[in-house]
C-alpha cells in the first residue's frame, strides 16, 4: 500500500475542498477501497474520510426518502421505511456481501465499488484497459464465466458487483452529489457507464465530485417488488444474474413494471424493453418469457458466459410469476 | 488520536496505512484475532467495534478514533471463558480452531443485530419486529465466516445452545 495522508471530513464543503486535491479519494467503510489499495490498484495521495456526513435516513414530503451517502448498508436495510415501502431495496443490500461487511460498507461507497473481474484485480499478470487503458483486455479471450453479456465493448466485458444498484436503478433513484461547482442531481441511470473505449472511466461523476445522497422516487408499486440474486452459492458470493423488479396488475393485465438486471453488464441493467413489451400485456408466463426475451435479443455471450442469457430468462420469469402470485 | 482495544484506550498509529487487524496483532500483541484472507472473504479477522461485528482486516485503524473494540481476549471474564467460547467447546464448533475467535465475535454481533430485529435475506416477512433464529437464519447470517475444517454443524450448534440460554 502506497503512502497517504488521511483526513476526517467534519462537513460536505471540506470534504469538498480536501477532495479536490491531486489523487485524493473518498473513503467510506474502506470495504473496497482499502483491499484495492492493498493490491496497489488504487494509489491515492490523500484519503478524505467521509463516513462522519450525513447517514439520515428522512421521508420526502413527495412520498419518496432520502438516504445520506454516509448511511451503512446494515442501517438501510433495516430501516423501518425501507422494508414496508421499498422491500426490494432492504433485499439486494441482504442478498450482499457479509453481515460483517454491510455494517461497514456505507450507501456512498456501494455505488462507487469497482468490478471484481479477476483479470482487473491480476496486476502482475493480465492485460487490463480498467487499470492501464491501451493493454487491451484478457478477459475476452480468458476464463469469462463471471463476465458481461450486454452493454460490453471489444476494450472491457466486466461486471459491475453491486446488489444495492440493481434495486436502485429499478427504483430510478437520483444521485445526489457536490463538487467544486456547487450541487447536482444525477439519474440513477445516467451514473453508471457502459464502457466503449473508456473502461476506466465509470461514472459520471466529475473529478472530486462527492455523493452525499441517494433519493428514493415515490413508486406507487415498489411495495409489491423482489430481488432475486442466482449465485455458485447460497450466501456470501457476487451475482452471476440477479433481478429487481416491481410489478402492478390490475385484472390480469400488467398494467407497470419495472425490471433491472445485476451481474449482466458494467452497470446495473435496465430492462426498458421489456418493461414496454410487458406493460398491458397479460400477466402469465407467456407474456414474461417474451418480455424477457427481447430484453436477453442483443445479449453477446462470451465463450464461458452464455449460460447467464438463459439464467437472466429464466430468473424474469419466475421473480415476475413470484409478483403476480395469485392474479396469475 | 487513540482507540479504546477491551477497556483499555490505546495509541493509534502515526502511519494510517495500519489495518486494524494488524494494530492488535502486530502492535498490541493481541494475536487472538486471526489473518485469513486479508481481503474480506473469510472473516476471520472479525471484531467487534461498538458492539457491531466488523472485518478488521477492511479497517484501517485511523478510522476507528474514539470507538471502542472488542476482540476475543476482550471476551474472558477475569480470566473465565466466555460462555460461548464453553458452548464451541461443547458442541465441537472447531477442528483446526483458526476460525474460532472471529466466529465467536461474529456470532455475538449476529446476535445483538437479532434482538435488534434487523433483516436477513431468508427473512420472509420484511415488516415483522421479531425474528427466530431458525437454523436458516443463523446459518444465512453467519455466511461471512467461512470454516476450512468444515466444523459448521457443531458451530450452529453452539451458538443455538447460546441464544437460548441468554434469553
Amino acid at each position: 500500500m502506497n503512502n497517504f495522508t488521511y483526513v476526517r471530513a467534519t462537513d460536505v464543503a471540506e470534504a469538498v475542498r480536501q477532495g479536490g486535491q491531486a489523487h485524493a479519494k473518498f473513503l467510506g467503510g474502506g470495504t473496497n477501497l482499502v483491499d484495492l489499495m492493498r493490491e496497489t490498484l488504487e494509489r491515492p495521495s490523500v484519503l478524505v474520510d467521509v463516513t462522519g456526513l450525513s447517514s439520515a435516513i428522512t421521508d420526502r414530503e413527495d412520498g419518496g426518502m432520502l438516504i445520506g451517502a454516509a448511511a451503512k448498508n446494515t442501517a438501510v436495510a433495516e430501516h423501518r421505511g425501507v422494508r414496508t415501502r421499498y422491500p426490494l431495496l432492504a433485499r439486494a443490500i441482504l442478498a450482499g456481501a457479509s453481515g460483517q461487511i454491510r455494517n461497514m460498507a456505507t450507501v456512498g461507497g456501494n455505488l462507487l465499488q469497482r468490478t471484481r473481474c479477476t483479470y482487473f484485480y491480476d496486476d502482475d499478470g493480465s492485460r487490463c484497459n480498467k487499470r492501464g487503458p491501451g493493454q487491451g483486455c484478457d478477459a475476452i479471450d480468458g476464463f469469462n464465466r463471471i463476465h458481461a453479456i450486454l452493454g460490453a465493448s471489444s476494450s472491457c466485458v466486466a461486471t459491475h458487483p453491486s446488489d444495492m444498484c440493481v434495486a436502485l436503478a429499478m427504483l430510478d433513484a437520483v444521485v445526489h452529489v457536490t463538487g467544486s461547482q456547487g450541487e447536482r442531481t444525477i439519474a440513477f441511470a445516467d451514473l453508471h457507464l457502459l464502457p466503449g473505449n473508456h473502461p476506466e472511466v465509470e461514472t459520471s461523476l466529475s473529478p472530486g465530485e462527492l455523493i452525499t445522497a441517494v433519493e428514493l422516487p415515490a413508486l406507487s408499486f415498489a411495495q409489491r417488488s423482489t430481488y432475486r440474486k442466482v449465485r455458485d452459492r447460497a450466501s456470501y458470493a457476487f451475482a452471476l444474474v440477479s433481478v429487481a423488479a416491481a410489478m402492478e396488475v390490475d385484472d390480469g393485465v400488467v398494467k407497470g413494471v419495472r425490471v433491472a438486471l445485476g451481474g449482466v453488464a458494467a452497470k446495473p441493467w435496465r430492462a426498458l424493453r421489456l418493461e414496454a413489451a410487458l406493460t398491458g400485456r397479460p400477466a402469465n408466463e407467456e407474456s414474461f418469457r417474451a418480455a424477457a426475451e427481447a430484453e436477453l435479443a442483443d445479449a453477446q455471450p462470451l465463450r464461458h458466459n452464455a449460460f447467464k442469457i438463459e439464467v437472466a430468462k429464466r430468473t424474469i420469469v419466475a421473480v415476475l410469476a413470484e409478483l403476480a402470485g395469485d392474479r396469475l | 488520536m487513540s482507540v479504546n482495544i477491551n477497556g483499555l484506550s490505546v495509541d493509534l498509529p502515526s502511519d494510517a496505512r495500519v489495518s486494524l487487524l494488524d494494530l492488535l496483532r502486530d502492535h498490541l500483541d493481541l494475536p487472538g484475532t486471526k489473518v485469513g484472507c486479508n481481503q474480506g472473504a473469510c472473516g476471520a479477522c472479525t471484531v467487534l467495534a461498538d458492539g457491531e461485528r466488523i472485518l478488521s482486516c477492511l479497517a484501517l485503524a485511523v478510522q476507528y478514533e474514539g470507538r471502542s473494540v472488542t476482540t476475543i481476549e476482550g471476551l474472558t471474564v477475569e480470566g473465565s471463558l466466555h460462555r460461548l467460547q464453553h458452548a464451541f467447546i461443547e458442541h465441537d464448533g472447531f477442528q483446526c480452531g483458526y476460525c474460532t475467535p472471529g466466529q465467536i465475535c461474529s456470532a455475538i454481533g449476529m446476535l445483538r443485530e437479532v434482538q435488534r430485529g434487523v433483516p436477513s435475506l431468508v427473512t420472509e416477512d420484511l415488516s415483522s419486529r421479531s425474528i427466530a433464529l431458525t437454523r436458516d437464519e443463523l446459518r444465512e447470517r453467519m455466511s461471512g465466516n467461512l470454516c476450512r475444517c468444515g466444523a459448521y454443524n457443531g458451530i450452529v450448534e453452539a451458538i443455538t445452545e447460546f441464544a437460548e440460554t441468554s434469553k
